[in-house]
């Protein structure tokens, strides 16, 4: 083939591969928006009706046609802030060690380790956790947290088990495999001469992953974060199997609450009317949670990276 | 590798791919209409989807089972996802029947007379709800209507308190607080609970009422029945409600409770049949045998029923298919399968509503084709 | 280490000590999570499970789950074909041109979307597809795993493919290559670890799901043809859901055993996935 005639061939191929990619990204935003799109149309009438009551209101009750979103806001909030300061150390820990650290015969058994973690379904993770853990956690550190620490009033009142923090505990365990896995793979990218000019100027093990590749790696870590956010907040069965299903606002954390996600598959089922239009507003309140996250985190990533550039 | 060749090669991948969906998809559902789409598996089967209560599962399942033997080329495919969806999925005719613990409500009826015509409620058998406790050294708890009523109220604070104590004479009743767990998803067996609740206590009806997700005034929520038997066992001075079979199950300790006629009834099997007995019942089949005074009768009894079109040839049914359902019914309707259901954790219908049952399902219209 | 200061020796021991520490924070849970679905499954464990279906008869003992492992290999594998290519070539726009309202609007609904509550899914593909069509199937369920499945494996995608060195790609076109060929042989496979472990996340959560199928496959208690994906389907989440909730010894039991199949059923899919993708993967390190 002439030259001239391959260029052609490559630039026109280049175009169709544009065309494509272009495509199936339209694809997502067409698919996944249109969910999104109906999901509000559908709660429209309830925001309608309620305005921004819908958000401040405390209280739910579909029988009276009182419908306030606020406990299972602060219940979603509580329980994945709780999975998030719980798991994120854990997972990039593990992922430094997994990539940096860990002898080679031992990495790949470890590796897999860590993804049947996220093999589990959730429903024998929230019935493990109420079967197995939370009696163990509720006589072996919530109870005697609530004795010694009781002042404080996040660790006020007697626990009955089910609670935020057992719903954060094990929120915690399901996301670790999921910030792990992609934490792993982003610090796994780092250029081999990042960490060899560090070595190379004296740093310690700590020191080359301090500076030389969890800087590169941050903002991949802060997208993985998000991905185990955005699982902890949508996860529905095994939170409503510990959480103890009571709407309230309260600064303990050893008491029984409820979540956005939780309540929607509580009553779904059941309901009617604008009662599931409330529970479908409920989903776009959680959209809403989720947005505002995500946009911190990359708000969180350019900065970061800004600084890095600097 | 030349250029084309790895074109080719990737192109051909993302045919693989996108042609799995179709051929997946491309049992031409879009074409196929729905009442062909269900009698179109493979060898000339009629598949009866019918979804609704968790509660009557495991003996519609059971019964299922047992008339396909006898006739393999009906497959009758029950699905527990709960009564408001099975009413649901059925008003919208995408499953052959509905089953649901509470009977549908005036609203709920003139919507699917709109969507599909008249819809027949035919009772299949009956079931109850027990007190669960977990008191340590109390093996029979006495509780009567207002009291438990005023428990679940949280009016009740202390097990020795002098209501419970004067219902045990002769019981040491530790000082341990009352712990009330309910249920945190909606349920049938909550409907009926609250039901019994309001008939008995004014405070209770005008407070809270009867519901399927009420607004419990006290007590942690458990998240199914299993959520409410894990808590009750987990927690002392626990108390809940359970349905029968899964109290006997999973031997959990239950309440004996005082009936409207002053009798001191277990909920079993017996006492559940009693509650259905000396009821007048009404011609579309929807009544509610909570309190019942019958002798022998336990308080908290309701039946479950499974909903049909009277006239399913509007909703895609062909005329085997009708007849199919309603061989269905009256198989789960006559004696060999009723006597089932103690074993179950069920109560059989009485006799006078099994046959009034059965001529209701007899009165399903068959289409003409 | 000689000539390093006594404060920096510190920080690098405690750094290992956290590092070691949160491996042993996974793998405590996973060990006990494990042994104690072993526990009550293992013993209902062989090949009478995985061929025979359910019983219909609740108080029955053995039987195995047949119609629920053949719905979910059946569902998984159309979700999967159908929802990675679109997701990594989604992901390998917003990395290759992701720049513009389009790229920020295609950001925006994966990130949302990543923590829809999966019942909103399947109500989706419900109104979608089983109200009009008139009745439940498989390739409704798919459809609807396949949805959820979408933007774990596009954002996840994104983020791996993000971090292949701009320099591979800068050196790649400076001899030449065609761009679509640069992603496609350079780009692609240096991050096809990735691929597949954000792939691998995405049918984990897919294979453990009962809410998206409730509304859509449905459930079934007869088994179905390989290829018939026009009635409703079985599948593993919905049986351990329903059974291991039941009030029946005999269908917990069922319902442990076939916690213990799915997961390593995600496990196999796993090694293999990544058996393959290793073969072919271009390394940076």
């Amino acid at each position: 083939m002439l030259r001239a005639d391959r260029t052609r061939l490559a630039r026109s191929a280049d175009r169709c591969f544009q065309v494509l990619v272009t495509t199936f990204a339209a694809l997502v935003l067409v698919v996944l928006g249109l969910m999104l799109a109906r999901t509000t149309y559908t709660a429209w009438p309830v925001f309608h009706r309620f305005g921004l009551d819908f958000v401040k209101g405390r209280d739910w009750a579909p029988s009276r046609d009182v419908f306030g979103a606020l406990p299972f806001i602060f219940g979603t909030v509580v329980t994945s802030l709780i999975a998030i300061v719980l798991a994120v150390p854990v997972s990039v820990g593990i992922a430094l060690y997994l990539t940096e650290v860990a002898p080679a015969r031992t990495r790949r058994p470890l590796v897999y380790l860590v993804e049947l973690l996220a093999a589990i379904p959730s429903v024998v993770f929230g019935l493990w956790g109420l079967i197995v853990l939370l009696p163990r956690l509720q006589d072996h550190v919530w109870t005697p947290l609530s004795a010694k620490l009781g002042f404080i009033p996040l660790f006020a009142g007697p626990s009955y088990g089910q609670s935020f923090a057992t719903a954060g505990v094990i929120l915690a365990i399901m996301i670790v495999p999921i910030v792990t896995a992609i934490s792993r793979e982003v610090i796994a990218l780092v250029p081999h001469e990042h960490k060899e000019a560090a070595l190379a100027l004296g740093a310690t093990r700590w020191e080359v992953l301090r500076l030389a590749v969890l800087p590169y790696a941050r903002a991949g870590i802060i997208g993985s974060v998000m991905l185990g956010f955005g699982r902890a907040v949508g996860e529905t069965i095994a939170v409503a199997l510990v959480i103890g299903g009571s709407p309230q606002i309260t600064a303990s954390i050893l008491q029984p609450g409820y979540t956005i996600a939780s309540v929607i598959a509580n009553q779904f089922n059941e309901a009617t009317g604008i009662h599931i239009q409330a529970l479908v507003g409920l989903g776009v309140v959680l959209f809403a949670i989720t947005i505002l996250i995500n946009v911190a985190g990359r708000l969180f990533v350019w900065r970061a990276a800004r600084g890095l550039a600097s | 590798m030349g250029v084309r060749r790895e074109a080719r090669l990737i192109l051909l991948a993302l045919v693989v791919g996108l042609a799995a969906a179709l051929v997946a998809g491309c049992g031409g559902s879009k074409v196929v209409s729905a009442q062909q789409a269900s009698d179109q598996t493979s060898g000339a089967k009629v598949v009866l989807n019918g979804s609704g209560a968790t509660f009557p599962e495991p003996i519609y399942v059971q019964w299922a089972g047992e008339f396909n033997k006898s006739r393999p080329d009906v497959q009758v495919n029950y699905q527990g996802i709960g009564s408001g969806g099975g009413i649901e999925q059925f008003t919208s005719q995408i499953t052959g029947f509905g089953a649901s613990d509470a009977p549908m409500s005036d609203e709920e009826l003139a919507g699917a007379q709109k969507a599909g015509g008249p819809v027949l409620h035919i009772p299949m058998v009956l079931g109850s709800v027990a007190v669960t406790y977990n008191v340590s050294g109390v093996k029979d708890l006495k509780l009567d209507g207002p009291t438990l009523a005023n428990i679940f109220l949280g009016k009740i604070k202390k097990w020795n308190d002098p209501q419970i104590s004067k219902l045990n004479p002769g019981v040491s009743l530790p000082g341990d607080d009352v712990k009330v767990v309910h249920r945190s998803d909606s349920s049938g067996t909550s409907y009926i609970f609250t039901g019994y609740l309001s008939a008995v206590s004014p405070e209770w009806k005008s407070k809270v009422g009867q519901d399927k997700a009420p607004e419990w005034p006290t007590g942690i929520g458990g998240e199914g029945n299993d959520g409410v038997a894990a808590a009750i066992q987990q927690t002392k001075g626990a108390i809940g409600y359970n349905e029968l079979g899964y109290a006997l199950e999973n031997k959990i300790a239950y309440a004996t409770l005082k009936s409207a006629n002053g009798e001191w009834i277990k909920p079993s099997s017996d006492s559940t049949s009693a509650a259905g007995s000396g009821v007048t019942y009404p011609d579309d089949l929807r009544f509610s045998l909570l309190n019942s005074k019958a002798p022998g009768a336990y308080p908290i009894v309701s039946a479950t029923w499974i909903l049909a079109w009277k006239n399913p040839a509007q909703d895609g049914f062909n005329r085997q298919k009708a007849k199919d359902l309603i061989q269905f019914l009256s198989f789960g309707l006559a004696g060999d399968a009723q006597k089932q259901a103690p074993d179950l954790g069920y109560a059989k219908l009485p006799k006078d509503l099994q046959s009034l049952a059965l001529k209701a399902a007899d009165s399903i219209q068959l289409p003409k084709s | 280490m000689s000539g390093v200061s006594g404060r920096r020796r510190v920080a690098d021991r405690v750094a290992s000590v956290w590092m070691l520490g949160s491996v042993l924070c996974a793998l405590v849970p996973l060990a006990f999570i494990l042994g104690y679905v072993a526990y009550k499954g293992a013993g209902l464990i062989s090949w009478t499970f995985l061929s025979q279906s359910e019983p219909f008869s609740f108080t029955e003992r053995g039987g195995g789950f047949w119609n629920g492992i053949k719905g979910t290999l059946k569902l998984i594998t159309v979700a999967t074909l159908v929802s990675a290519p679109v997701g990594i070539l989604a992901a390998v726009y917003l990395s290759e041109y992701g720049r513009g309202r389009f790229a920020t609007a295609v950001r925006f609904v994966t990130d949302v979307m990543t923590g829809v509550p999966s019942i909103f899914v399947g109500v989706f593909i419900y109104s979608l597809i089983v109200l009009e069509t008139g009745h439940f199937s498989a390739w409704s369920g798919a459809l609807a795993l396949a949805v959820l499945m979408l933007p774990i494996v596009t954002r996840g995608a994104e983020e791996v493919l993000k971090l292949v060195p701009r320099e591979l790609r800068e050196a790649s076109l400076a001899l030449g290559v065609p761009h679509w060929r640069t992603v496609f042989r350079i780009v692609l496979p240096t991050a096809a670890s990735g691929l597949v472990t954000a792939l691998m996340l995405a049918v984990a959560r897919a294979a453990g799901e009962t809410a998206p199928l409730l509304f859509t496959s449905f459930g079934n208690r007869f088994v179905t043809g390989w290829t018939d994906f026009n009635q409703p389907d079985s599948a593993l989440p919905l049986l351990i859901f329903r059974d291991a909730r039941s009030a029946y010894s005999t269908a917990q039991e069922r319902a442990w055993a076939g916690a213990l199949v799915l997961i390593a059923l995600v496990l196999v899919l796993t090694i293999a996935a990544r058996f393959i993708a290793t073969r072919r993967s271009v390394r940076t390190v």
